[in-house]
């Protein structure tokens, strides 16, 4: 099933290469998706099945699921399923450009995030990771302007050259083990087992290598530069993947290295690492925001800002644990619903920035409602997911007696929802300008209208955050504190 | 294994690093990056006791990749830019190549620190962390997209010089899959800098400033 689940994605993407049609190739997208989405349901639900029918997974296999794994696994194969409903929308207003290329990069994109969450090697979850940038480079190319291009460029050589510090930190990893005389290892089994002898200059330079190498395809701060061009010259469906599903892989890969490193007995070392830099990015994300014309952009801080708490909650560790695990799907569902509700509005006016942009609730109701909605949830006002997992770090802050960490954890918030709130009410309220512009010059296809399968996915993602604000369903709790634990039982 | 010759041969791969810093002609330093390159995939061969099936494979295929196949995609974006030289680098060339050659005595001065106890050729890992700072320096300093092209190269050689003494740890997939991300990374990265080229009428990375706050 693993191996069903890794490679059917690239099955679809060589049939969507081969598919002549611009105008057919899109629907494959939701059928991979729901093979995909069925699949990762039954590995999640009954593990058993990942190796099933004959490939047995021993300890020593270089593939198997840990629960963070599969929690990853799962939030990014819901996010991809109404991404892909989504695309076959979007794709049906660019038919005058091709979307071969398009198609084919999601699914094998949707392939490497299996690898990812599969992979027990560590140099084989690099080759995913690195996979996963170059699958996603042509993605942000879609619109081929001077903009785009210099976009992908800057994603391109900072992911790579990040990428490429994270493969050094890998290898400084397995040859901590080199010093005690141990068997240089990447399997993150054997390394679990044998960290406390793991040679501890090595196993820093390693860590601050891998922090800085998937913390660059995170996006925390300073390494975050690529990301609001990338994320503001992209197609928002492609934001939506990148910032609910390229930032949680990496953000998964980065959990199975701190592993490693608590059980190395570094857990202060680390935590005093990773609180700095988690907060730094709060920081840095909350004052790009404030004054920000482009609302997009904004939505990219805003990813910053959700990354760098994703860091602050490890960094805290023990109590906040759950609710880090908990902001990974309650983050990533947010973001989709307000990266694909923006690229409605960006769509009908032809613009992102705020200048042009007003007044959108009057033009497009629903996608607009959705926007706001989303946009109050990822600041974190209840009902959502995002204010219980958001809340959850919190306390957990308090809990572990760190009140400055809690209290700047506060004020950052305070100060992106300030930020952001001014850009996207901007948006959302208003008089409309006058003279409606007809069409997007670069479409040049009829206006947009919010239609079913642009609104629908949107819509079914907002309510997936609103019903987890109010109840988290058992088994998604039960992965979720396995999850956490699988990070804390190394302690 | 014979550490004395590979320890030789890593010197060599530290002069093409001194070279790559000091020459302007682009198409002169796509050629040392690819000779560094094939160099270091003959230099694994060295690494082990006995010579495996896969562990020829391996060399074999990063040969063909770094030493011909990657430089060949190189040399064709340059051609179709119809570029010859670097524009005087943010770090002129003399400056980079003492910069070059001090980071290198450095981290030779540092080796004995750094590699740890074991029969392991003694220069494998200075000559590691010396050749990934180089590669940042060319990154840093050149403005053409190109340029910064090898820049990441230099620091994927350098990455690569590490890998040999994990030898075991890494299985034959793994490291196919990484030569493979490589060559797939140079192929979409030469896709887009000619794009630039096209777009701009110059692969100068300075032009693209138009996204910023």
């Amino acid at each position: 099933m693993a191996l069903a689940l890794i490679l059917s994605p690239l099955l679809f993407a060589a049939i969507a290469a081969l598919i002549p049609s611009n105008r057919a190739r899109p629907i494959l997208l939701p059928i991979a998706a729901t093979c995909h989405l069925a699949m990762t349901i039954l590995v999640v639900a009954r593990p058993y099945l990942a190796s099933w029918p004959s490939l047995d997974f021993g300890p020593e296999s270089w593939l198997g699921i840990d629960a963070p794994g599969k929690l990853v696994l799962l939030v990014v194969s819901v996010l991809f399923f109404c991404c892909s409903i989504y695309s076959v929308g979007y794709l049906r207003y660019r038919e005058e450009r091709s979307n071969r290329v398009f198609v084919s990069c999601l699914l094998a994109f949707l392939a490497v995030i299996g690898l990812v969450a599969f992979s027990r090697h560590l140099g084989l979850m690099w080759v995913a990771i690195e996979a996963t940038t170059l699958s996603t480079a042509p993605l942000v190319y879609f619109n081929h302007s001077k903009k785009s291009i210099e976009a992908t460029w800057k994603y391109l050589l900072v992911g790579s050259v990040g990428i490429a510090l994270a493969l050094l930190g890998t290898f400084s990893l397995a040859y901590s083990a080199q010093p005690a005389g141990l068997k240089p290892s990447m399997m993150t089994g054997e390394l679990m087992a044998m960290a406390p002898s793991l040679s501890k200059p090595w196993l820093h330079a390693a860590f601050i290598l891998l922090l800085v190498g998937y913390g660059t395809k995170m996006g925390l701060a300073p390494m975050h530069t690529w990301k609001p061009d990338a994320y503001g010259e992209a197609p928002g469906v492609v934001g939506a993947i990148f910032a609910g599903g390229v930032t949680s892989v990496a953000f998964l890969a980065f959990l199975r290295v701190y592993r490693v490193c608590v059980a190395a007995g570094e857990g202060a070392y680390v935590s005093s690492v990773l609180l700095a830099m988690g907060l730094f990015s709060m920081a840095v994300a909350g004052l790009f925001m404030v004054g920000q014309r482009d609302f997009k952009r904004s939505l990219a801080y805003s990813s910053v800002e959700h990354m760098g708490i994703l860091i602050v909650g490890l960094g805290i560790g023990g109590p906040a644990l759950y609710g880090t695990m908990l902001h990974i799907a309650t983050n990533s569902l947010t973001k989709g619903v307000l990266f694909l509700s923006a690229g409605n509005v960006h769509r009908a006016y032809a613009s992102k920035s705020t200048d042009e942009v007003r007044g959108a609730l009057r033009r497009l109701p629903l996608s607009a409602g959705l926007f706001l909605a989303g946009f109050l949830a990822i600041a974190g006002s209840p009902p959502s997911g995002p204010f219980v997992s958001e809340f959850s770090i919190l306390t957990g802050a308090f809990g572990s007696r760190l009140f400055l960490v809690g209290a700047l954890f506060l004020l950052f918030l305070f100060v992106v929802f300030l930020g952001m709130g001014k850009t996207v009410l901007k948006v959302i309220f208003g008089r409309p300008p006058a003279e409606v512009m007809v069409a997007d010059p670069e479409a040049k296809s009829a206006p947009y209208r919010d239609g079913f399968l642009t609104v629908a996915p949107v819509f079914a993602l907002m309510a997936l955050v609103l019903f987890l604000g109010i109840y988290i369903p058992a088994p998604l709790d039960a992965l979720v504190r396995e999850a956490a634990s699988s990070l804390e039982a190394s302690l | 294994m014979m550490p004395d010759l590979i320890d030789a041969l890593l010197v060599v791969v530290l002069a093409l690093n001194l070279f790559a810093l000091g020459s302007s002609r682009i198409q002169s330093v796509i050629r040392i990056v690819a000779a560094q390159g094939a160099l270091l995939g003959a230099i694994t061969l060295l690494m082990h006791e006995h010579l495996t099936l896969p562990v020829v494979l391996a060399a074999v295929a990063a040969v063909v990749i770094k030493g011909a196949l990657i430089p060949a995609i190189m040399i064709r974006s340059l051609r179709a830019a119809e570029i010859k030289r670097e524009v005087e680098p943010f770090i002129g060339f003399l400056p980079s190549i003492v910069l070059g050659a001090t980071v290198t005595a450095a981290c030779l001065l540092l080796a004995p620190a750094l590699s740890g106890s074991g029969s392991s050729p003694s220069l494998v890992i200075p000559a590691s962390i010396a050749t990934v700072l180089v590669g940042f320096i060319i990154l840093i300093s050149r403005y053409k997209a190109i340029s910064q092209v090898l820049g990441y190269l230099v620091l994927e050689n350098g990455i690569y010089i590490f890998s040999m003494l994990l030898i075991e740890a890494i299985p034959l997939v793994v490291e196919m899959g990484m030569l493979l991300d490589l060559f797939v990374a140079i192929f979409v990265i030469s896709i887009i800098t000619n794009h630039i080229n096209q777009a701009f009428s110059s692969m100068d990375t300075r032009r693209l400033a138009s996204l910023k706050e």
